[in-house]
């Protein structure tokens, strides 16, 4: 007998009784002002948020921000912003983008309630750019903030094979007595740059 | 079970952590700062208990379909491309991880924090067969580096002081000597543990929650030292234990809100992975593993330890684990759960763990996954008396208090033997060995009359 026949034989050889899946409805917290709530959780876990006015171009307020001082190896992805001075394409293997000092890239939505991004390796070469990156800079369209993992979920599908991830903050660590270290294996720094137009109506 | 084993003295082992008073209040502390974070965000949700309550449900009703969720779950992983493994018990996890090792003739692994891996003991195995692997988690590399197991499977290393570390990076790293600063010391470990990132044949990550609907799974950590070590080498290895389970991807939405929050008191982990098949040009292992799950699935007293996420928050909370240190319990998975799901699989060697418990049901009230944890210690009790597992001197105790108090004129005089002496005998008499509830605190004042004298004289007009 293989264990698997054996593990599943031996569960149910357990009668056990059913017992139904709960719904996954409310009601759950919402926020007037995401967006503030939201620069307060990312800036509470160590990370940065900047709100693009629509004056300012996209491309000056990144080569503003100060983790692209002195960053020699710059990647960017996103498809209307010129900027870096290397494409992911330019890498062969995971392991040569240790040199990378700044990545920028995408993401698809934030979450106000704890200050996560989603993003995906959807397009990207080597998904360990998101972490082996010194500096990291998510740019999120401001119309896809949302309240709750609820609604995340709501939007997320999972049916073909893919690799995703929520990232709240910069790598951090608290292992040496709580002391909070930012910057333990991934990135020393998160930026999230709201990006667009702003949301319609603050709690639409 | 037949292994035999030096039985665990819970007491006995804490009583090498609290000879040094300052370190155990110290300890006290550092775990208590956590559990108030924790309540600071807890009480800032008005759907926490309404979350506990999903979570609960879910996993109840994953569990009692167990069977069928695991053939979707590696259904669902196959599609993806993953390889999914089955392994009765730890021999088998330890041996099915060394045949995908062998295969790519992996030299080096990263691995990243996984209690099942500590739980099977892995790491040694590896070593005996050649293979170098290195904890990638800062505080259990700290742990690895000692040569000493985690003392919590959160914060490995909560145990240890910044001096500590300070002396063991200048010994093992060539730090600089008498180095404290955390920042320099973690800078330092990354640094190094940077190389084996990129040097490593392999990842080995634990997994926090798999997926049966997606045959996906969720990687949650602050370092990202699992995101690097999964997506640097080729090959990927997930141990996860059958309970790791959840029915749909949406009940993420529930268990990633209370994770976080239980477990360090943050809103969520910097990084939450999803893992669905392996990446372009490598590959995917998971491994399933029973260990004795399925043991404990069929126990009505015990079948609701199986909810456990390892947060680690009835760690944070208890009273005795926080002033005795995770090590006394010796076991992988210390605190409360563990003194549930230790004697679950060897009773024999783990019998004193649910009494290093003072029943005051803390656990139970922060527990993010509604276990019943302080009624499932008592009831533990029972059984490890009821299967002779009990100490002597408890049996004989309880044999004696059980004569007396089945006695009325007995008890009665009792009573007044030592309402009479307890206030002249000499102190040495009073607490000796056979004291133990005496150890380290006094025996109240012995009153003058006794509740029936009381009772009877305010009766009588």
């Amino acid at each position: 007998m293989t264990s698997r026949t054996e593990i599943l034989s031996r569960i149910r050889r357990q009668p056990l009784e059913q017992s139904p899946l709960p719904a996954l409805d409310g009601p759950w917290i919402s926020f007037a002002d995401r967006e503030t709530q939201f620069t307060q959780v990312v800036t509470g876990v160590g990370g940065k948020v900047r709100v693009r006015e629509p004056r300012l171009a996209l491309a000056e307020l990144l080569l503003a921000l100060p983790c692209m001082e002195n960053a020699a190896q710059i990647v960017c992805t996103l498809p209307d912003v010129r900027l870096g001075n290397a494409s992911l394409d330019d890498f062969p293997t995971p392991q040569s983008l240790a040199a990378v000092d700044v990545a920028i890239l995408p993401g698809e939505f934030a979450v106000a309630e704890n200050g996560a991004v989603w993003v995906t390796d959807r397009g990207l070469r080597h998904r360990a750019i998101y972490f082996i990156t010194q500096h990291l800079v998510l740019v999120v369209p401001r119309h896809e903030m949302i309240d709750h993992m609820h609604q995340a979920y709501e939007r997320l599908r999972f049916d073909k094979p893919g690799y995703g991830l929520f990232i709240s903050g910069p790598s951090k660590t608290a292992d040496i007595e709580q002391s909070l270290v930012i910057g333990a294996h991934g990135p020393r720094s998160l930026t999230v740059v709201l990006d667009g137009a702003p949301p319609g109506g603050a709690a639409s | 079970m037949a292994t035999i084993e030096l039985p665990v003295i819970h007491s006995k082992a804490a009583d090498a952590f609290t000879k040094n008073d300052a370190r155990a209040h110290w300890h006290d502390q550092a775990l208590w700062f956590i559990r108030v974070k924790r309540d600071r965000l807890v009480h800032a949700l008005p759907e926490w208990e309404t979350l506990r309550e999903r979570a609960s449900a879910i996993k109840q009703h994953m569990i009692s379909r167990l069977a069928d969720y695991l053939e979707q779950f590696e259904r669902e992983a196959t599609r993806h491309g993953a390889v999914v493994h089955w392994a009765a018990d730890a021999a088998e996890h330890n041996q099915i991880v060394l045949g995908i090792l062998h295969r790519h003739r992996v030299q080096r692994v990263a691995k990243s924090k996984s209690m099942l891996t500590e739980e099977c003991h892995l790491n040694p195995f590896l070593e005996r067969h050649g293979i170098e692997v290195v904890d990638t988690d800062l505080g259990e590399w700290i742990v690895q580096l000692r040569g000493e197991p985690p003392s919590h499977i959160v914060l490995p290393a909560i145990h240890i002081k910044k001096e500590e570390v300070g002396e063991l990076f200048h010994e093992k790293l060539g730090t600089r000597a008498g180095a404290t600063d955390p920042n320099y010391l973690a800078g330092a470990a990354r640094d190094r543990l940077r190389d084996v990132f990129l040097d490593c044949q392999a990842g080995i990550t634990g997994v926090n929650f798999a997926i049966a609907e997606t045959g996906g799974f969720v990687v949650c950590t602050n370092e990202g030292n699992a995101d690097l070590g999964a997506s640097l080498p080729k090959v990927h290895i997930a141990c996860m234990g059958l309970e790791k389970l959840i029915p749909r991807a949406a009940d993420l939405g529930v268990f990633l809100r209370l994770l976080g929050r239980s477990a360090t008191g943050q809103p969520i982990t910097a990084y939450s992975s999803h893992f669905h098949g392996p990446m372009p040009g490598g590959e995917l292992h998971i491994i399933l593993v029973d260990n004795g799950r399925s043991q404990i699935l069929g126990s009505d007293d015990y079948r609701r330890s199986l909810h456990c996420i390892r947060c680690g928050a009835c760690m944070n909370t208890c009273p005795v684990y926080r002033r005795s240190g995770g090590h006394s319990y010796g076991a992988t998975v210390p605190g409360p759960i563990g003194s549930i799901l230790n004697p679950a699989r060897d009773p024999g060697k783990y019998s004193t763990l649910p009494y290093a418990c003072s029943l005051c049901a803390s656990c139970t009230d922060v527990c993010p996954v509604k276990i019943n944890l302080h009624e499932q210690l008592l009831t533990w009790r029972r059984d490890i008396a009821a299967g002779g597992h009990l100490a002597w001197s408890k049996r004989t105790a309880m044999k004696i208090g059980s004569y007396v108090l089945n006695r009325p004129k007995l008890y009665g005089l009792a009573g007044r033997v030592g309402r009479a002496t307890l206030r002249w005998l000499p102190r040495f008499l009073v607490y000796g060995p056979w004291n133990a509830w005496g150890k380290q605190r006094d025996l109240p004042p012995p009153p003058r009359r006794s509740f029936r004298e009381e009772f009877r004289q305010r009766k009588s007009p």
